[in-house]
């Protein structure tokens, strides 16, 4: 598996267990890795709202409601609060919940040659 | 014609009816809540917050007789409709019967009141549009009573501010449910519903904090309807917010905004920006107009930007109070003749389905 950018191990297989997350530095960069069960997400670790170490935040998951008093709620673990102000950011896009398409934050592909996870950055 | 503008239909979206008294009503109630008016010698139901001799309750000349101001449909007809060449006038009605405790006995008053309403002032002129008075006591009543009233010259339903509970509750869901299916808007006026007092900290001392405070429950129950979710669950409805001003309404989007990307967690049924909502389920009659003394098109500019959209403001005359200063003139002259004629006439036809046409005049 390839992806582009410069590939950096952030940790050992197993190190990060499902539901976990390590934050590590890159280049001065911080970066939060994320283990989904199904798979590692990496970002930013900087909330683009006022600049909040974003992957300190709770882990929580996507509430909806299709008509008042009826709660959807879905992807446990998969939706990221910022410590700061609490807006949503979902872990597999870096999207927000409030502003999708303006307010975003970083993601970086992540890899695994097996042994090693490896964020492309 | 006064305030209109050449071809534009003008409504007047707050005039305010008044029963000159308790017993003109009796014609239309039950014989059992008569006799109980009678020998509990209740007197009426008259607002206690418009003495009619005050200063700002009523404007000069609208008193006639020993009614209260604006009991005369005769003089209203004259003050409100002729003298200002206003095609429309909407009634909203303030007779308290809404603060009574007795929850059949309020139905009764409210249902009374309506009929009387119809009898003496819809059939008046055919200019005159109406509120459907309702007592939030017994949602499911004011819920039967909208849909009993609703077209036959009622447009709208009346709420007062100062209600039960905060308006966005479940428990007054009803009465949204039976405006959406008849196609009425829900308009909220100050006033007491019962349990709470006009001002959302308890009962102010004087008269000038009535009205320098009257936003505050608005914005209350405004925020209240939002969070609630009434505008996801009747996406139909439309709320309107009378004689309470406008300019504060920016700041409270702006705080709600801000707010709710934090916490739209709780209130999940609110998918998009409160200020979206706002923008396309309430509008607000003009006067008062909370404005700087002297108001520019500069002004203008920025509280429209700020607002959103023209489209969310009626042109009201208040009659027959007299609170409102010149903010509401001033505006109007601000305004450019597309906007003037949204806010004149337009805004309000869309709202209450209004004939396009003038209704026939009265000959003089």
């Amino acid at each position: 598996m390839t992806a582009p950018g410069r590939a950096v191990v952030v940790a050992v297989v197993g190190e990060i267990p499902a539901g976990g997350r390590k934050i590590v530095d890159i280049d001065g960069r911080s970066v939060g890795v994320f283990n989904l069960g199904d798979g590692f997400v990496a970002l930013r670790n900087t909330c683009p709202h006022e600049g909040a170490p974003l992957c300190e935040g709770v882990l929580s998951g996507a509430l909806t409601s299709p008509t008042p008093g009826v709660y959807h709620y879905e992807r446990r673990g998969e939706i990221l609060r910022c410590p700061w102000h609490q807006w949503e950011f979902d872990l597999r896009t870096g999207r927000s919940w409030v502003d999708p398409d303006r307010v975003r934050v970083r993601h970086y592909p992540v890899t695994s040659d097996g042994r090693h996870v490896i964020v492309h950055v | 014609m006064g305030t209109g503008t050449a071809g534009t239909a003008v409504v007047d979206c707050d005039v305010h009816n008044a029963v000159p008294r308790l017993s003109a009503l009796f014609p239309f109630l039950p014989d059992s809540w008569v006799d109980y008016c009678r020998e509990t010698g209740v007197e009426g139901f008259d607002p206690a917050f418009y003495p009619p001799g005050a200063p700002l309750s009523a404007r000069p000349g609208s008193r006639v007789g020993d009614g209260p101001p604006g009991s005369d449909p005769d003089v209203v007809r004259a003050h409100v409709l002729d003298a200002t060449g206003a095609r429309w006038a909407v009634l909203n009605c303030l007779y308290a019967v809404h603060a009574l405790h007795n929850p059949d006995w309020a139905a009764s008053m409210a249902g009374a009141l309506n009929e009387w309403q119809a009898v003496h002032w819809l059939a008046a002129d055919p200019r005159f549009r109406a509120s459907i008075v309702v007592s939030l006591r017994d949602p499911h009543a004011a819920a039967e009573e909208i849909g009993r009233r609703a077209g036959n010259g009622f447009v709208q339903v009346l709420l007062p501010a100062s209600a039960p509970a905060p308006l966005g509750q479940r428990s007054f869901w009803p009465v949204y449910a039976a405006a959406e299916a008849a196609g009425v808007p829900v308009a909220v006026h100050p006033g007491v519903g019962g349990a709470n007092p006009l001002s959302p900290v308890g009962w102010p001392a004087h008269h000038v904090e009535d009205y320098a405070g009257a936003a505050l429950t608005l914005q209350s129950q405004l925020t209240s309807l939002v969070a609630e979710g009434v505008f996801a669950a009747y996406p139909g409805l439309r709320v309107v917010l009378l004689e309470s001003g406008v300019t504060w309404l920016p700041s409270l989007m702006w705080r709600f905004d801000k707010n709710w990307k934090a916490l739209r967690r709780e209130v999940p049924w609110v998918d998009r920006p409160p200020s979206q909502v706002i923008r396309e389920h309430v509008l607000l009659s003009t006067t008062p107009l909370d404005a700087p003394p002297a108001l520019d098109r500069a002004w203008v500019d920025r509280f429209l930007t700020q607002l959103g959209t023209v489209r969310m403001l009626l042109h009201a005359g208040d009659y027959p109070h007299w609170h409102h200063g010149t903010a509401p003139a001033a505006l109007l002259e601000q305004l450019s003749p597309a906007e003037r004629e949204l806010v004149l006439g337009g805004n309000a036809t869309r709202l209450y389905g209004l004939p396009e046409e003038a209704g026939c005049r009265p000959v003089a």
